[in-house]
């Protein structure tokens, strides 16, 4: 019976454990190899243990970028920043308005906004690849910020959140507000805004994440090397045809492009789980 | 429910919704009509003017059997990645929900690849199974005598861009399963205890079921995830081959459209992956439906 027991309380752990290793082993390769020589690591079996020329390869990439790229990690580092941040932010300030609007307001096309709203869940960008690019095109925004951020600023999620949150703030506060003579803006940025603190981090995170991971977006519309991101960058020092991938600068660009997502993950675990969790009413 | 207190004004309401509608009306409801109406069209020859025809782009794609093939392989490879980082992931979720030490490290360390990018999820295993430089190919060669190269085997491109959406899946699936199960009543679970059932009984009878709406929200998040949101993967990893062993749906909506040009093909795909994500809303939607009250 002890035997069982031990058994027992040793089982869950063992389990964690292997599931952590093959989590992680992909991305301990993939450091190893950032800190590699090309020659060593094409000299198969690459080594499984770090080598010496970190500095070296991150140097490169974040100065120089692969020798066929033409974009360093630096200026890649700031256009994921700004196209995630844009997102974000954009999508949190649209949906904050729009779920106010719905739900402290009685007007005519209410509902019909909700909906409409609520729609947009059923449009990912993947169904309409091609019009929507003309559509950026048209207005002259492929290669731009804006064409990266505008199109992607819709969150059904968010405004449900939103909404969500606001139905259950006490309507007495909003009354008592009016008495006081402030007018409903006031009552929006002074109020409701630093009263939804929670919810609004809780969207930061998840919008951030997925604004920093967007690809097939930014693929369609970006074409020259200074509005690359990083995982467009990745992508095209890999498309190298016939000649040889500079594994070890596609390596560290790839470790640069997980830090800040993961960082902003961990970080904010309890705000980014509560996000992702209450979304799903 | 008594009237709520609302503020009363015509005009700002409107205001405040109206950065939003723009958006919506620009970049997505007159797209997804654009891709309606170029799928009831073909261009000329020379590309010059619009010809209507009706159904025929859908027709075509109906009779195109690397369409159906390609509308047959999403669906394996959905049911797969679904099935697949679901299972782990509840698996993984009530081991670490158990009163263990160190169960705040385990849980931290398997959640943080969500914010992995789907496309870096790609790059690892690509670079993992790298017929030339990849650790796992070399293994699999020396030690098995698998002889692995997924640019030129169908089946190995398949199973490699399963492992690679699954993996990336794992983390999503096992946050909503843990919040699941910490919302299960211990008192539920100790009294079947206390009646004798065993563990097994006990997750089978009172915890799985009442993990019921949980497992349904994450099958249509998985198979939505799996159908769209997989491009990256994809993109970078086979290239929708070798042939076509790999072209998901999405990916073959990028290719006709954008690199084929084939415009009213590839409209006719988008409003077909359009019914697609509709109908799994809906199915969605009409589950939680109680929770919804607009």
């Amino acid at each position: 019976m002890v035997e069982r027991s031990v058994f027992k309380r040793a089982a869950p752990h063992a389990f964690l454990i292997v599931a952590i290793v093959v989590i992680v082993f992909p991305i301990w390769v993939v450091f190893v190899a950032s800190t590699r020589t090309l020659p060593e690591i094409l000299r198969a079996p690459m080594p499984v243990l770090p080598g010496s020329h970190f500095l070296e390869n991150y140097r490169r990439a974040i100065l120089e970028g692969s020798a066929n790229l033409g974009a360093s990690a630096l200026t890649m580092l700031k256009n994921s920043l700004i196209m995630a941040l844009g997102i974000a932010v954009g999508k949190i300030v649209v949906s904050l308005l729009a779920s106010f609007s719905i739900v402290f307001f009685d007007f005519r096309l209410r509902k019909f906004c909700f909906w409409t709203i609520f729609i947009t869940l059923m449009l990912p960008v993947e169904v309409r690849i091609m019009p929507t690019y003309k559509v950026v095109a048209d207005l002259g925004m492929l290669d731009s910020y804006w064409g990266l951020i505008l199109p992607m600023i819709v969150s059904a999620t968010a405004v449900f959140l939103f909404r969500q949150f606001f139905m259950s703030v006490p309507r007495e506060i909003a009354e008592a507000s009016q008495i006081d003579g402030a007018s409903p803006m006031q009552f929006f940025g002074r109020i409701l805004v630093p009263m939804t603190r929670t919810p609004i981090a809780a969207m930061f995170v998840i919008q951030f994440i997925y604004g920093w991971n967007q690809y097939l977006w930014p693929l369609l519309i970006t074409t020259k090397q200074s509005y690359y991101t990083l995982l467009i960058g990745i992508n095209r020092m890999l498309a190298v045809g016939d000649a040889q991938a500079e594994w070890q600068i596609i390596m560290a660009t790839t470790l640069i492009a997980m830090v800040p997502p993961v960082l902003v993950v961990i970080l904010m675990q309890k705000q980014f789980v509560s996000g992702m969790t209450d979304t799903e009413k | 429910m008594t009237k709520q207190y609302e503020f009363s004004s015509k005009g700002l309401p409107y205001i405040l919704v109206l950065p939003q509608m723009v958006i919506v009306a620009v970049f997505f409801f007159w797209p997804a009509l654009q891709a309606i109406y170029q799928s009831l069209y073909v261009q000329d020859a020379f590309g010059l003017s619009l010809i209507f025809v009706g159904f025929e782009n859908y027709v075509k794609l109906f009779k195109d059997p690397s369409y159906i093939d390609s509308l047959v392989r999403s669906f394996v490879f959905s049911g797969l990645v679904a099935f697949s980082a679901m299972i782990i992931a509840l698996f993984l979720a009530v081991q670490a929900n158990r009163k263990i030490r160190g169960a705040t490290f385990y849980k931290t360390m398997l959640v943080w690849p969500y914010a992995v990018a789907t496309l870096v999820a790609g790059v690892l295993w690509l670079f993992l199974f790298n017929p030339n430089v990849g650790i796992i190919a070399y293994f699999l060669k020396h030690s098995l005598g698998i002889e692995w190269n997924h640019l030129l085997k169908a089946g190995q491109a398949f199973l490699l861009v399963t492992i690679a959406a699954s993996w990336k899946q794992i983390s999503y699936n096992f946050v909503f399963f843990l919040a699941g199960l910490q919302n299960v009543p211990l008192n539920l679970v100790e009294a079947a205890a206390i009646d004798g059932a065993s563990p097994m009984r006990r997750f089978w009878a009172i915890i799985f079921p009442l993990l019921s709406p949980t497992t349904f929200y994450l099958l249509v998040m998985n198979l939505v995830y799996a159908f769209f949101e997989t491009f990256p993967i994809i993109h970078q990893v086979t290239w929708g081959g070798p042939g076509q062993a790999t072209s998901i749906l999405v990916y073959k909506v990028y290719k006709d459209g954008v690199i084929n040009l084939d415009l009213g093909g590839s409209a006719a795909q988008s409003v077909i992956l359009m019914l697609i994500v509709v109908g799994l809303t809906v199915l969605q939607f009409r589950f939680v439906e109680r929770k919804v009250n607009y």
